[in-house]
């Protein structure tokens, strides 16, 4: 009960100059989030870095919540390697691993079939109407390295947003009431 | 200075910051692993080998897979995914790579196994131009650490040939 008093009683005192410090300072630091998050997208050379696996289509390998580290290189697309990509007029990227490759002699240009390792038939359920293969520009990245159960926050925020507004108001209270 | 919030959130950081430090440490220890894995695929029998209607051939194959995995496998390896991969040349294409087969081996104690299947995926080509083919079959393999990098590998096996004529 003392800590809510505090509470009300320090947004009753704020001034303007404090106010904008401290406006400032969540500017801060969620421009420098972004710089993270732009730097990361530069490195990989991949629209989005970071995934999270949300199917469970790739078990026992890859579980729904692990988060997964992409890279693209300009190294030509071989089987075996597993490719997140996006079929157009779906928004939700795809981890699944190439099982056939067909790469033209002269444009070096390369059909790619994928199938996730939990499926029982290949993905040209998932793709568009008609499309029997990918090709390179739907390819997003190459999965190089994961880690376990850290993308279940994301899942959850995604699934709930009450959580997501809840969070962002705790931490927006913090941010207001703390005295530096 | 010294309220719960701010103790909770110095704790937390801490963990934090430590756990990233360990997953680091437990994928940076796969390197020191040197493995020596062995393989050996026999074509057993070409059951039927026709062109469909569009022009496309159509091989269906029995292989015999013997291979030898145990020495991928370290205290960070949650499994490794093994498949055989046909992979040959045509006038149209630089390359062609098409799985026939593919397995989980999710322990050391499955690494060293012998399979007789017939191919778990179609071996469909790009036009007609597997009458006489050499190909190639590669096993490769893909490590799926418990954390961290992933690593794979193959063992290429040349000198496969598909018969003259269409059976």
């Amino acid at each position: 009960m003392g800590w809510i008093g505090e509470t009300v009683d320090s947004i009753r005192s704020i001034q303007i100059r404090q106010l904008l410090t401290q406006a400032v300072s969540l500017g801060m630091i969620v421009t420098s989030a972004l710089i993270i998050w732009k730097a990361l997208m530069c490195i990989t050379g991949s629209e989005s870095p970071v995934v999270v696996v949300l199917s469970g289509s790739m078990e026992p390998g890859f579980k729904r919540g692990d988060i997964l580290f992409l890279h693209m290189s300009k190294d030509p697309i071989r089987a075996g390697e597993i490719v997140v990509f996006n079929i157009d007029g779906r928004e939700i990227p795809i981890v699944h691993r190439v099982i056939k490759v067909h790469e033209r002699q002269d444009t070096g240009e390369v059909d790619v079939l994928t199938k996730g390792d939990n499926n029982y038939g290949d993905d040209r359920l998932l793709y568009a109407h008609g499309q029997l293969w990918l090709q390179r520009h739907h390819i997003m990245g190459r999965a190089v390295g994961f880690l376990p159960y850290v993308g279940w926050v994301t899942i959850i925020m995604t699934e709930k947003p009450i959580i997501k507004y809840i969070l962002i108001g705790a931490l927006g209270l913090l941010v207001i009431t703390s005295k530096d | 200075m010294h309220s719960f919030g701010y103790r909770a959130n110095a704790l937390l950081t801490f963990a934090l910051t430590i756990l990233a430090l360990i997953c680091a440490m437990v994928s940076l220890s796969d390197n020191l692993n040197s493995p020596s894995p062995s393989a050996e695929i026999q074509i057993l029998n070409i059951n039927w080998f026709q062109r469909h209607p569009d022009g496309n051939d159509e091989v269906s194959l029995t292989l015999n897979i013997t291979a030898d995995l145990q020495s991928l496998f370290t205290w960070n390896t949650k499994q490794v995914f093994v498949f055989v991969a046909a992979e040959y040349e045509t006038p149209k294409n630089s390359l062609n790579q098409v799985s026939v087969w593919d397995g989980i081996i999710p322990a050391k104690e499955h690494a060293k196994f012998w399979i007789q299947t017939s191919n778990k995926y179609r071996l469909i080509d790009q036009g007609g131009n597997l009458r006489g083919k050499e190909f190639n079959l590669t096993l490769h393999w893909h490590v799926m650490p418990k954390t961290g990098k992933m690593f794979a590998d193959k063992i290429v096996m040349s000198g496969y040939r598909l018969p003259e004529e269409y059976r």
